[in-house]
């Protein structure tokens, strides 16, 4: 693998920012695009643009063709049994609140649903709704102070009325990796449902949703070198034929009359309207873009960028980690002193360097630690350890002005 | 006292001085640093400004005619240009408060080095100020 070469297919990360060579360090966000995968987007504008699955014109087929084939890349990345279980979304929210959605008419009162202290509000918002709309109850996993969840109290909290549990694979704001495949096999012997959220998982490890045995799998297009707006939902058939219908118009159906309306077979039922076909198709290339380089290489080569960045922020006099896992990937969230996280962040911009300051989305994380937010440096591929190394000085500097 | 215009001009001049981004940043750090803080009793969650990315509090009184503001806030930064704020405002009858030019901000050419979230707790600062001024304006 090599860098260099991977860091000339980023068009945006060769430019200046504030006068200095941008140095960005929010992937945790969003990932910036491989050329092939803006030659995608352009190619569907250029030459395919039709509607997909309707009409019997060429172009469409076209269209169709590659929309298809799309769904056929993802689901052997998550390696799914069945294509009618690849489920296409505007992205990871969305395919929570499908889900979340469908569980309001299963969920009873008395019933719980399990979600981790860690988790960002996409994966807490749908299911208080959820419990909300169902008088169910929303119970929460604890973790500890080094970011890991405590296991005691999960088995603990697993019993005959928890019907789901929703957890992340990656903390985005801790860097996190839970251990999913055993959460998922204890949640199975109460019989409770299953869904992991792998919005920040995607681009940092293999997912095999047949090995972890998940009922529910999600990502973000975007976070993986795709564009914004698309996602996929894998979730197992049998669950997928269960839920309802999660919005109702064109396509999702296979009958229409004004006394009745039967709904088309998956994947289409969880379909509605026209899709993001440029983000559908372009997803397929970064996917493969991906597996170009080898999901292997990419964990491999992140592991040693962080492991480096770790090592030379820790001699930062005052500086704290927050999530201190064993198991971590792609995230450092740290503080330095009593330093706001709005402060750095600012000062690192001048810089040219971007990181995210705040609370990531994970309020109640920054809540149980005390604290307003963290600044949080998030690596791709494409980094090198000379990003970390003006990272290291850009917050030296920003300490010297700030303290 | 100086008119809220003088007093515009003064900081505009002030930060005129300045070449580098880092020294206008310095300035700006050191006038958070001395800001006169707000009493602990005032800093509740009702003065607490929503739109910030970092948390500020507002207190104002009204006191023989004028307007009277004591800020908060987590973020040095933040602190720094409520600083510029309250100099700009506090002490000044309400209803200049009301009318008052709010371009000065432009001018020292921060707002600009603000990105849209940032520039939007400025704002709601800004309208925070002049919400209490009205109040005040409208009590009389």
């Amino acid at each position: 693998m090599d860098v260099n070469d991977i860091r000339h297919q980023f068009p945006t990360l060769h430019q200046e920012v504030n006068g200095h060579p941008l140095v960005y360090l929010d992937n945790g966000a969003t990932t910036h695009k491989p050329q092939v995968v803006i030659d995608a987007i352009s190619y569907y504008y250029e030459k395919l643009n039709s509607n997909i699955h309707r009409g019997v014109h060429f172009l469409s087929q076209q269209a169709t063709d590659a929309y298809e084939a799309s769904r056929e890349t993802i689901r052997q990345h998550f390696n799914a049994q069945h294509l009618h279980e690849i489920i296409f979304t505007k992205g990871n929210t969305e395919a929570i609140n499908l889900v979340a959605n469908g569980f309001r008419q299963i969920l009873q009162e008395g019933d719980e649903v399990l979600v981790s202290a860690m988790e960002h509000h996409s994966n807490i918002v749908p299911w208080q709704m959820a419990c909300e709309s169902s008088s169910a109850t929303l119970k929460v996993i604890p973790m500890d102070e080094k970011g890991v969840l405590d296991m005691d109290s999960y088995k603990n909290l697993l019993s005959k009325q928890t019907k789901v549990v929703a957890v992340n694979h990656i903390s985005n704001a801790l860097g996190t990796i839970n251990p999913v495949k055993q959460m998922i096999q204890w949640a199975h012997e109460v019989g409770a449902a299953v869904l992991i959220d792998g919005a920040q998982a995607g681009p940092h490890c293999s997912i095999d949703v047949q090995d972890l045995d998940a009922d529910f799998y999600c990502i973000s297009g975007h976070k993986v070198y795709g564009p914004t707006g698309i996602g996929a939902l894998y979730g197992k058939e049998e669950w997928l034929k269960r839920l309802p219908p999660y919005q109702g118009g064109g396509e999702m159906i296979a009958t229409v009359s004004f006394d009745k309306t039967t709904y088309a077979d998956l994947p289409h039922k969880f379909e509605a309207g026209t899709p993001n076909i440029a983000g559908g198709i372009a997803l397929k290339t970064a996917i493969d873009w991906i597996n170009q380089i080898g999901l292997d290489n990419i964990v491999s080569y992140e592991k040693e960028l962080v492991d480096y960045a770790t090592e030379e922020l820790s001699k930062i006099k005052g500086i704290r980690f927050i999530g201190q896992a064993q198991e971590k990937a792609g995230v450092i969230s740290f503080l330095v002193g009593d330093i706001h996280p709005y402060d750095m962040g600012m000062i690192l911009d001048k810089l040219g360097i971007a990181v995210r300051t705040g609370h990531h989305c994970a309020q109640p994380v920054m809540d149980q630690f005390c604290i307003p937010g963290t600044v949080r440096a998030s690596f791709a591929v494409y980094n090198t350890k000379e990003d970390v190394n003006r990272l290291v000085e850009g917050v030296k500097k920003a300490q010297t002005m700030l303290s | 006292m100086a008119s809220i215009q003088d007093i515009q001009q003064d900081i505009i001049d002030e930060f005129d001085m300045f070449e580098e981004w880092m020294e206008k940043y310095e300035h700006i750090i050191d006038l958070g640093k001395s800001l006169p803080l707000i009493e602990e009793q005032f800093k509740t969650d009702d003065n607490l400004i929503k739109g910030c990315q970092s948390r500020v509090w507002l207190h104002a009184q009204h006191k023989d005619g004028k307007v009277i503001y004591t800020a908060d806030s987590d973020a040095i930064m933040t602190k720094g240009i409520i600083a510029l704020l309250v100099r700009a405002f506090s002490e000044q009858k309400a209803q200049d408060i009301v009318e008052a030019d709010t371009d000065f901000i432009n001018q020292i050419g921060l707002k600009e080095q603000l990105s849209p979230t940032r520039a939007n707790g400025l704002v709601s600062m800004v309208k925070q100020m002049k919400l209490y001024a009205l109040a005040f304006q409208s009590q009389n």
